[in-house]
């Protein structure tokens, strides 16, 4: 799940995946802003089914934190 | 709650109307870079938008439209019993401006006029309330009229805005008709989401003054007064991409209808970015889905009828047309249309 997420991410973010970690704050990405959370959401709905609350969203603070997210609620 | 069911009651016809003045988002960099425009048009899919000048109110947009609509079908508008003007940029707070239009297109004093204040849901909440009038046996005609001046409502400094809104006026005409299929029809609301799309000033809960005209600096660099509008756009996106293509399920669901059947699907053009997900996940082959956005931009309730016109032109529909509309924003408020517009007059997009 975890490299899932880490592609995902990166090519929301336009990044290569060896740029993501599972411990990096994606936030502090200089790419990420609202157009970036926006591609994030959509790919997560693309391909496990599962928009994620904007609270729940917001308490996930690194690329673990997501991926185990949705590893827990994916339908 | 649930659907609405008519038979035999439809859109008769349908008239656009949007400013001369024409805005090219591409060139609209005096606020953000031209790259941070080239991608939030990417994601938009709007390049385009009509600004209405300062003289021009919605009511302007819809007299124009109304009386394209008279011009086009020849109708007997003495014959129109009622007109509603679903707006959030009336002429003034007080009165509300249903009456002073049917006044100007000459209604006479029979007429039954009222305002709904709501946004991008409007068209189908008109709609509702549009159909809910014709299905009764003494009245002839309804006169839903839908218009828009958004850009006077938000800030041009404005990163989550700026380059979204636009300015536009619809007539459509709801009456007794001949069909084969029925209309059918959702609306939903969650007030707890009023904050998501919000003008907090100028109402009575923080009237204007000194303080709610002073502009103030975001986080994300954004810059607009109180008296402006706001939108979180995350908040609004999981919105538009959960209750949204549930309640389109559902609607469809009750039409006892499949996709197959339908020939057009027309969301509120919020942006590209959504319209493309909802269509996406009902796998909805492209070409029935319609967008105006990239002409007029994001025009709030004026947005379904306005695609609906520029797409047909003007001209009498005469085949099977089975749309589902989908309408949803402020409030939070959505809902969906399922119709079928065959017999439809389509009058064009003029400019004004």
């Amino acid at each position: 799940m975890i490299n899932e997420v880490i592609n995902l991410m990166a090519e929301c973010l336009e990044k290569e995946p060896g740029e993501i970690k599972a411990t990096d704050e994606f936030r502090e990405y200089e790419e990420w802003d609202s157009l970036a959370y926006l591609s994030v959401i959509a790919a997560i709905d693309d391909n496990y089914g599962l928009v994620i609350p904007i609270e729940d969203f917001r308490s996930c603070r690194t690329v673990q934190a997501l991926a185990d997210y949705v590893m827990a609620h994916k339908g | 709650m649930s659907y609405l069911k008519f038979e035999n009651i439809g859109i008769k016809a349908i008239a656009g109307v949007v400013p001369k003045r024409q805005i090219d988002n591409r060139t609209y960099t005096h606020f953000m870079s031209e790259k941070d425009v080239k991608t939030v048009i990417e994601m938009t899919g709007i390049a385009e938008r009509r600004f209405a000048d300062e003289n021009t109110c919605s009511s302007d947009l819809c007299i124009a439209a109304a009386e394209s609509l008279f011009t086009e079908t020849g109708i007997d508008k003495n014959e129109i019993d009622v007109i509603i003007f679903v707006s959030q940029t009336p002429d003034y707070r007080t009165p509300p401006s249903s009456m002073m239009i049917a006044d100007k297109l000459g209604l006479g004093k029979e007429i039954g006029a009222f305002d709904i204040n709501l946004g991008c849901s409007g068209y189908m909440y008109g709609l509702q309330v549009a159909f809910l009038y014709a299905s009764q046996s003494e009245i002839r005609k309804v006169l839903l009229l839908n218009g828009e001046t958004k850009s006077k409502a938000y800030s041009k400094k404005d990163k989550a805005t700026s380059l979204l809104f636009g300015d536009g006026g619809t007539a459509t005409l709801i009456e007794k008709i001949e069909q084969e299929n029925p209309t059918i029809m959702s609306m939903h609301s969650n007030g707890a989401g009023y904050k998501f799309i919000l003008m907090p000033a100028g109402g009575y809960r923080y009237p204007s003054s000194v303080e709610s005209l002073k502009e103030k600096i975001y986080p994300d660099g954004s810059i607009r007064t109180d008296e402006q509008g706001s939108m979180d756009g995350e908040a609004v996106f999981n919105f538009s991409i959960t209750d949204v293509p549930k309640d389109i399920k559902s609607t469809l669901e009750a039409a006892r209808l499949d996709w197959d059947q339908i020939d057009y699907f027309v969301p509120h053009q919020a942006n590209r970015f959504i319209t493309n997900h909802i269509a996406k996940k009902f796998k909805i082959s492209s070409e029935k889905v319609l967008y105006s956005l990239q002409k007029y931009g994001n025009t709030s309730s004026v947005s379904i009828p306005l695609t609906l016109v520029d797409h047909f032109g003007n001209r009498k529909i005469a085949e099977k047309s089975l749309v589902l509309m989908c309408g949803f924003g402020v409030g939070l408020s959505w809902g969906t249309v399922i119709t079928d517009l065959n017999g439809c007059r389509m009058c064009g997009v003029k400019e004004l």
